[in-house]
């Protein structure tokens, strides 16, 4: 039940930043969409790797070899992602500084070209 | 109206797609043959406590590597976009000066979180943490300082120095596995040590401290690059 | 226990994502997505995946407000908003 929330939860954060990248008109706002995209996708990833009655994967005096423990997979997977996420966001905000210094304006309208 | 539609059916779409997640997903199925024996081999392989960390260091390290250098490339893309832009962008104006309360808790906040940094990116292979945990620490730790008004700016050349010398290490221990060990990145060329100590799991927390150097600078690098400029300075 | 504690986090986190996206303040529309990635840590220490939790704590609510802030800052061409007001 408790992987059932947390995918849940996971996929309507997607569902949610998908929304606002689609339906706003300002590009931080976009780029804000972006990171709960990220957020919920990393959920929905370490949601899928608990096991009920499990424990965190790391030994030590009180939890000796052979109890059980959740998948460490995509705990290690998840970690790089929310690095690189951070990294592609930083990226993406210097190409808005970039795209309003030069039109002068932050809303995704102002950058139309016209294909005719 | 057209756009609002389209924008709907999109999202019924993936809607549609994360359903078999939501659905059939279960507390109690058995988990994947590879991670079963992670879990089974990683403590007498390698000799750390922190499976999560043998995994990321060792059995997954090439997607470490690959992630270092996906976050240079964008702490790069980052200083080149925004280091030519100084010019035609508004400036912010002088800073006011901070008060003797806040310069003097972050003086001694500092040496404290940095400490702590440390400590979690040294004992990565025994308790929860690691490189990118501690690398991010201490980042910001010094963003603190920066906030307070202690230092000005990033000194470019050290974070410069500390970035590439602990990446060209980074790579140097990985070949140093190839030649004496079993392998790339292996980490069992020093001694696996006893369980439990500071300097056991072979070479994993030298690999680990490194990782959490080199993230630190570049994490650095990053708010340096998007940090306004002030004053009409540039 | 758990079940409910992570339904409830789950709610606030959905809740919060929605009202980042809505208000016209940027800067708090970048606070509230801030507070979403620290619902989000508190959901991983829950799932038993406390590395995961200490890296999205630091980097999720700390670093990417930050980040998104001096954006915001250079478009606008204001000062960061300064911490001790």
């Amino acid at each position: 039940m408790i992987v059932q929330a947390v995918v849940a939860t996971g996929a309507l954060l997607i569902l949610v930043g998908l929304w606002g990248l689609l339906t706003r008109r300002n590009l931080v706002k976009m780029i804000l969409g972006f990171s709960i995209m990220d957020t919920g996708t990393h959920l929905l990833i370490v949601g899928l790797g608990y096991r009920e009655g499990a424990t965190a994967p790391i030994l030590d005096a009180s939890t000796p070899v052979g109890t059980p423990m959740v998948d460490p997979v995509p705990s290690a997977l998840v970690l790089t992602a929310i690095v690189i996420g951070l990294a592609v966001t930083a990226l993406m905000l210097a190409y808005a500084v970039r795209l309003h210094g030069s039109r002068g304006s932050a809303a995704i309208d102002d950058f139309k070209e016209n294909a005719l | 109206m057209i756009r609002r539609l389209l924008a709907l059916a999109a999202l019924v779409a993936a809607a549609v797609l994360l359903s078999p997640f939501v659905l059939s997903s279960t507390d109690t199925g058995a988990m994947p043959q590879v991670a079963q024996d992670y879990i089974r081999n990683a403590p007498e392989d390698l000799g750390g406590a922190n499976i999560v960390t043998s995994v990321i260091v060792t059995y997954r390290g090439l997607d470490t590597l690959g992630e270092v250098a996906v976050l240079f490339a964008a702490t790069a893309g980052v200083g080149a976009l925004l280091r030519s832009a100084s010019k035609t962008e508004k400036t912010i104006g002088p800073r006011r000066e901070a008060s003797e309360i806040l310069e003097t808790g972050a003086g001694f906040l500092f040496p404290l979180i940095v400490l702590f940094g440390a400590y979690i990116f040294t004992h990565g292979h025994l308790s929860p943490g690691g490189g990118f945990q501690g690398g991010v620490v201490v980042a910001t730790a010094f963003l603190l300082l920066l906030l307070a008004g202690r230092i000005r700016a990033f000194g470019h050349g050290p974070m410069a120095l500390v970035e590439s010398l602990s990446g060209f290490a980074y790579v140097a221990v990985a070949l140093a596995g190839l030649i004496f060990a079993a392998g790339f990145l292996d980490p069992r060329f020093l001694p696996r040590g006893e369980f439990g100590r500071l300097f056991s799991a072979g070479a994993i927390p030298i690999i680990y401290s490194l990782v959490g150097l080199k993230v630190g600078a570049e994490l650095m690098g990053v708010l340096a690059g998007m940090r306004p400029s002030e004053g009409g300075a540039s | 226990m758990t079940l409910l504690i992570v339904l409830a986090l789950g709610v606030l986190m959905v809740v919060a994502g929605v009202t980042a996206l809505y208000l016209k303040n940027l800067s708090a529309a970048v606070i509230a997505a801030g507070a979403v990635s620290l619902l989000a840590s508190i959901v991983y220490l829950l799932l038993a995946a406390p590395d995961v939790a200490m890296t999205e704590a630091a980097i999720g609510s700390a670093l990417t407000t930050v980040v998104f802030l001096y954006a915001l800052a250079r478009i606008r061409g204001r000062g960061k908003e300064d911490p001790r007001d």
